[in-house]
C-alpha cells in the first residue's frame, strides 16, 4: 500500500507544483485547470492508499519475506463467462450509432443498456450464471 | 560527453562553413541563419551521442554474443554509472536550452519596422495588404499571389486568418507560423538576399491544401517604392499590378460545397 | 459461474479440474478471461495494422509521382486522417494495453485475472465496436473523415466538415477512449490488489511497472480527450461555439485539449513497448535488467513530464509559453537516455542470444535511437519553427512509431509460445526482421530530408518541386519493404500452425509467466514460488545465479544454465 501510495501522491505533488509554475507563468487557463485536474485525481486515489497504508498491516504482497502460504484464502470471485458485456457493448454501439445515423438508433441502443445492466446487476447477484 | 554540451554553443559562434550543413540550408534572413547555425549545434551533439550509443550497442552484441550455456554474472547495478549519465545529459540538455533561448529571442523579438504587411490566408489563397498604401496582392491555389519586400529591412508581418488554420511557410526563411482565426500573429523578418522564395501553407486546411501556395519576392528597397508607387485605388491598376508580379495563369476552382464533391 | 478462487499453496501440481466453459464463437462472446480477450484485442489490432498500412502502401504510391492521381485530393486527405487515426487510436494503444499487457500483467504478478474480468470484456467490445464505427466512414457518402488525425478545429466544424464520416470519426473515438479508461483501471487495480504473496511493487518486472505507468497516463489524459470530442460533437450539432471564433470561442482551446490528451498519448503508445524490450533485452542476454530501480525512476519521470509538454505541438501557433515547454521537452530526453544506457548495460557482459525477439528488440533500440534523437531538435521552438508541418516531423515519429512495432514484433516473437503453447518460425521470423528494420530506415531517412528541403506533410501532389520525387520513391521502396516483412509475419503464423511446441519455459525467461504451462490454466496458476526478486522463475531455475549488487566484485560462476 505504501508505495502505492508515495507514487500517486508524488505524481500528484508534481503535478501542482507544475501548474502553479506554468499557471503563473503563462496565464493560459485551459493547461492550468487540465494539470490541476491532474493533480486532484492522482490525490484522490493517493490520499485513499496513504489512509489505508497507515491503519493496516503489510498485506501479504507487500511483505518481501512473504510465502505463497501467506497468501492462502480467498482471493475473490471472479466471473467464469457472462454475456452481459457483450450485450452492453452493443448497447453503447448503438447509442454512439444515433449520435450519427439518427435519434432512432437510440431504442434498440438504450434498450440493451438498459436490459445489460439489469442482467448483469442479477448476475452478481445470483452469483453468476452463463 | 561533456564536451558535448558546449559544442552547440561552439558552433553558434563559428560561421558554419566548414561545418556540415546536416541537410539544412542557412536561408535568406537574419534570424534563418541563426537558426540555421543552432540546427548544426544539436546535429553535432546528437551525431556525437548518436555514434557513442550506436558502437557501445554494436560493442554489446558483438563481444558478447552467445558461447554458449554459461550462466554471465549477474551484474545489476553500477550506482557511480547511473549518475553519470544521468547527470550529464541533464547538463547536455541545459546547454540545449541555453542555445535555444539565445537564437530563439532574436528570432520571436518584434522591433519597431518602418516596413509592415498584412498577411492574411484564407481558403485556399493569401491576400498581402501594406497599410498605409493602396497596394493589395490577392491570389488562390496556383495563382500563387506575391508578396513584395524589400532586402535588409525589418519587415513586420501581421498574420491572420478568416476561416480554418493555415500554416504560412517559407523554406527559404526557415521559419513557419500558424495562421489562426481570432488571433493576430506578429513577426519579423529581415532578408539579406534578393531573390523570389516559394512559400505555401503547411497546416491541412481542406480540399486544396496542397495547392495553397505563394511566393515571397525580395527586391532592393528602391525597386520596392518604385513597386508600391505602381498602385494606384482603381481596382484595374491592381490587378494589373498584380499579374505584372508575376502571378501564373493557371487556375483552380475556389470552391466547392463538401469534400465529396470532387471526387 | 462464478469461481471463488483460493490461491494456489503447494509447489505440486494438483489433481486440478480444468474449466469447462462453452466453446466457439459463444465462448467469444461470453469469455471474460483476461487471456481470451487479450488473444481477441491482439489480432484485432493487427487486423487493423494491416489495414492502417495498407492505407499507408496507398498513399506511397500516390506520392510517387508529383502529380499523382491514383487518387483525387479528397481522398488522399481522408487516407492520412484514417491512416493516422487507425494506427494511433485502434491499432498502437490497444495492442500495447489491451492485447499483450491484458494477457501478460496478471501472470507476471501472480494474480488469476484482472480485477474486474467482465469491464475487461466490455473494453474489448468498446474497441471492436469503436473501430468498426470509425471505419464505417468510408461508406458513407461524404467519405471517412479528412481533417487529419488531429482534428484540427476550426476545420473539424461542421461548415467545413460536414457529413457523417466525421461524426463517425468522434463516435469511434468516444466508444475506443471510454474502452482504453476500462482497461486503465482495470490494469491499476489488478497490479494494486492482485499481486502474489512477496511480490511487493520494487519486484514487478519492468513490463508491469511500464503498464502501471501507462494506466495512470491513460486514466489522467483520455478523459481530457472524451471531453474535447464531446465539446467537439456540441459545437457540429448542438450550436455551441466552444471552438468557433464567430460564436467567441476560442480555436486553439482544441488544440490545447487534444495535445494535453496527445502528448501523454505518446507516452502510452511508447511505455508498453518500452516494457517488452526491456524483459527482451534481460532475457535474451541472461542478465537481469541493468539499473532496475533507475529504469521505474526513468518511467515515472516520463509519465510526469510527459503532462507538461503537451504545447510543442503547437510552437507555431504563436501564442503558447515557448520556454517552459521547451525544457520540459528537452528533459524527456534525459529520461529516456537512462533507459537507451540501462538497455546497453543490460547486454553488457552478457550473452546475447540473436533470437528473432532480440533482434526486433535491438532494431527497436537502434529505430528508437534515431527518433529520440530527431526528437530532441522538435523540442527547441526555433528548430520546430523550421520543421513543423515538414516532412521532418512525419520522418521522426515514425521512426519512434515504427520502433514501436519493431518492439511489439519482438514481444509477439517472446511471449506467442507462452500464450499458443506454439512457436513461432525463428528462420522465416529473422528474415521478417530484416526486411522490417531495413524497410523502417529506407523509408524514414529520405522523408528527413525531403523535410528539410521543404516538403509540407498532408501534401497529395507536389507539382512545382519534382526533386522531391527521387526522395519519395526511396522512401516508398521502404514502405514496400514494410508491406513484404508484415506478409512474412501472415506466413509464419500460417507455416508454425502448431507445429513447434515450446515448452513452459523456452527462453530459460525470468518472470513469473514463465512459471506456468505454456497456455497458462484458466486462472493461470496450479502453484507459485517463492517470490525474492523481480525474477522468480529464474531464482527458481538457478538459485545460484543472484544478481550481483553493485560493489561486490565475484568471480563469474561457470556451471551450464541447464534449467532443473
Amino acid at each position: 500500500m505504501r508505495v502505492e501510495a508515495k507514487l500517486l501522491l508524488g505524481l500528484g505533488v508534481f503535478f501542482g507544483v507544475m501548474c502553479a509554475v506554468y499557471w503563473n507563468w503563462s496565464l493560459e487557463n485551459a493547461g492550468g485547470v487540465m494539470m490541476f485536474a491532474g493533480m486532484l485525481l492522482c490525490f484522490l486515489p493517493g490520499g485513499y492508499y496513504y489512509f489505508w497504508s497507515r491503519r493496516m498491516k503489510a498485506r501479504p504482497e507487500d511483505d518481501p519475506q512473504a510465502t505463497p502460504a501467506q497468501g492462502a484464502g480467498v482471493v475473490g470471485a471472479f466471473p467464469g463467462t457472462s454475456i452481459w458485456p457483450f450485450t452492453l457493448g452493443m448497447g453503447a454501439f448503438f447509442s454512439v450509432l444515433a449520435l450519427v445515423f439518427g435519434i432512432w438508433f437510440l431504442v434498440p441502443g438504450l434498450g440493451l443498456v438498459f436490459w445489460a445492466v439489469l442482467g448483469g446487476t442479477s448476475e452478481g447477484r445470483r452469483g453468476g450464471r452463463v | 560527453m561533456r564536451r558535448a554540451a558546449a559544442l552547440p554553443l561552439a558552433a553558434l559562434a563559428l560561421s558554419g562553413c566548414t561545418v556540415p550543413t546536416f541537410g539544412a540550408s542557412a536561408g535568406d534572413t537574419t534570424s534563418s541563419r541563426s537558426v540555421y547555425h543552432l540546427w548544426q549545434g544539436f546535429s553535432i551533439g546528437a551525431a556525437i551521442i548518436g555514434t557513442l550509443v550506436l558502437v557501445l550497442l554494436a560493442w554489446a552484441i558483438l563481444r558478447y554474443r552467445r558461447k554458449g550455456d554459461a550462466i554471465p554474472t549477474q551484474y545489476q547495478y553500477h550506482i557511480p554509472l547511473e549518475l553519470t549519465y544521468t547527470i550529464v545529459p541533464i547538463l547536455i540538455v541545459f546547454g540545449l536550452f541555453a542555445a535555444t533561448m539565445v537564437v530563439e529571442n532574436k528570432e520571436v523579438a518584434n522591433p519597431p519596422t518602418k516596413v509592415t504587411i498584412d498577411v492574411n490566408a484564407f481558403q485556399w489563397g493569401w491576400k498581402f495588404s501594406y497599410p498605409g498604401t493602396n497596394a493589395v496582392v490577392v491570389g488562390q491555389t496556383t495563382q500563387t499571389p506575391v508578396m513584395v519586400m524589400p532586402v535588409n529591412t525589418d519587415v513586420h508581418i501581421n498574420l491572420t486568418s478568416t476561416d480554418v488554420i493555415h500554416g504560412f511557410y517559407v523554406k527559404a526563411f526557415n521559419f513557419s507560423r500558424y495562421a489562426l482565426p481570432g488571433i493576430d500573429n506578429q513577426f519579423t523578418f529581415r532578408a539579406v538576399n534578393t531573390g523570389t522564395f516559394f512559400g505555401q501553407c503547411t497546416q491541412l486546411c481542406g480540399l486544396y491544401h496542397s495547392l495553397m501556395f505563394f511566393k515571397v519576392k525580395v527586391v532592393s528597397a528602391s525597386a520596392y517604392q518604385t513597386w508600391l508607387a505602381g498602385f494606384t485605388n482603381s481596382a484595374a491598376a491592381q490587378a494589373a499590378a498584380a499579374a505584372q508580379a508575376g502571378q501564373s495563369a493557371t487556375y483552380v476552382p475556389t470552391k466547392v460545397t463538401n469534400s465529396s464533391g470532387v471526387k | 459461474m462464478t469461481d471463488v478462487l483460493e490461491r494456489p499453496l503447494h509447489l505440486e501440481e494438483p489433481d486440478h479440474h480444468e474449466h469447462h466453459g462453452p466453446s466457439g464463437l459463444l465462448k467469444w462472446l461470453t469469455t471474460t478471461d483476461h487471456k481470451v480477450i487479450g488473444l481477441s484485442y491482439t489480432v484485432t489490432s493487427v487486423i487493423l495494422l494491416v489495414i492502417g498500412g495498407a492505407f499507408a502502401e496507398i498513399i506511397r504510391a500516390q506520392l510517387a509521382s508529383p502529380n499523382g492521381t491514383l487518387v483525387s485530393l479528397a481522398q488522399y486527405n481522408e487516407l492520412f486522417t484514417m491512416h493516422g487515426s487507425v494506427m494511433i487510436y485502434l491499432f498502437a494503444g490497444p495492442f500495447a494495453f489491451g492485447g499483450l499487457a491484458n494477457i501478460i500483467v496478471p501472470i507476471q504478478v501472480g494474480a488469476p485475472d484482472m480485477a474486474f474480468p467482465r469491464l475487461n470484456a466490455l473494453s474489448y467490445w468498446l474497441y471492436l465496436t469503436g473501430s468498426i464505427t470509425m471505419l464505417l466512414g468510408f461508406f458513407t457518402a461524404g467519405g471517412a473523415a479528412n481533417f487529419g488525425w488531429v482534428a484540427y478545429a476550426p476545420l473539424s466544424n461542421s461548415i467545413n466538415t460536414p457529413g457523417a464520416g466525421a461524426d463517425l470519426w468522434i463516435g469511434g473515438l468516444l466508444l475506443t477512449g471510454f474502452s482504453a479508461i476500462f482497461t486503465g483501471v482495470n490494469l491499476v487495480a489488478t497490479i494494486f490488489y492482485l499481486r502474489a504473496p512477496g511480490m511487493t511493487m520494487f519486484r514487478m518486472p519492468i513490463f508491469t511497472w511500464n503498464m502501471l505507468v501507462t494506466a495512470i497516463l491513460i486514466l489522467l489524459a483520455f478523459p481530457v480527450l472524451t471531453a474535447g470530442l464531446i465539446m467537439l460533437y456540441a459545437d457540429r450539432h448542438f450550436g455551441t461555439h466552444i471552438f468557433s471564433v464567430a460564436g467567441g470561442g476560442v480555436p486553439v482551446l482544441w488544440q490545447h485539449i487534444f495535445w494535453f490528451w496527445g502528448h501523454p498519448e505518446v507516452y502510452i503508445l511508447a511505455l508498453p513497448f518500452f516494457g517488452m524490450a526491456t524483459e527482451i533485452f534481460a532475457v535474451f542476454s541472461r542478465k537481469p535488467v541493468f539499473g532496475y530501480k533507475g529504469m521505474i525512476f526513468a518511467t515515472i519521470t516520463i509519465a510526469a513530464l510527459s503532462l507538461g509538454v503537451w504545447a510543442h505541438h503547437m510552437f507555431t501557433t504563436g501564442v503558447v509559453l515557448l520556454p517552459f515547454f521547451s525544457i520540459m521537452s528537452l528533459l524527456i530526453a534525459v529520461p529516456t537516455g537512462i533507459k537507451i544506457f540501462n538497455w546497453i548495460g543490460t547486454m553488457w557482459r552478457g550473452q546475447v542470444w540473436f533470437s528473432t525477439a532480440m533482434l526486433m528488440a535491438i532494431g527497436f533500440l537502434v529505430t528508437f535511437l534515431v527518433g529520440g534523437l530527431t526528437g530532441v531538435y522538435l523540442a527547441s521552438p526555433p528548430l520546430d519553427f523550421f520543421t513543423h508541418d515538414t516532412y521532418f516531423v512525419v520522418a521522426h515519429f515514425h521512426s519512434v512509431v515504427m520502433a514501436l512495432v519493431l518492439a511489439g514484433m519482438g514481444g509477439l516473437y517472446y511471449w506467442g509460445p507462452k500464450v499458443t503453447g506454439y512457436m513461432l518460425n525463428e528462420r522465416i521470423g529473422k528474415i521478417q526482421f530484416w526486411f522490417l528494420f531495413v524497410g523502417t530506415q529506407v523509408f524514414t531517412m529520405p522523408l528527413y530530408l525531403v523535410g528539410l528541403r521543404g516538403m509540407p506533410r498532408r501534401m497529395a501532389i507536389y507539382p512545382h518541386d519534382p526533386q522531391w520525387k527521387f526522395l519519395n520513391d526511396v522512401s516508398s521502396l521502404g514502405a514496400v519493404l514494410i508491406g513484404i516483412s508484415t506478409i512474412l509475419f501472415v506466413v509464419n503464423l500460417v507455416v508454425s500452425w502448431k507445429k513447434y511446441p515450446a515448452g513452459d519455459n523456452p527462453w530459460d525467461a525470468q518472470t513469473l509467466e514463465w512459471f506456468t504451462t505454456s497456455p497458462p490454466p484458466h486462472h493461470n496458476f496450479y502453484r507459485l514460488p517463492p517470490i525474492r526478486s523481480e525474477r522468480p522463475t529464474w531464482d527458481y531455475n538457478h538459485p545460484e545465479h543472484h544478481a550481483v549488487p553493485h560493489g561486490q566484485h565475484v568471480e563469474p560462476v561457470l556451471t551450464t544454465g541447464e534449467s532443473k
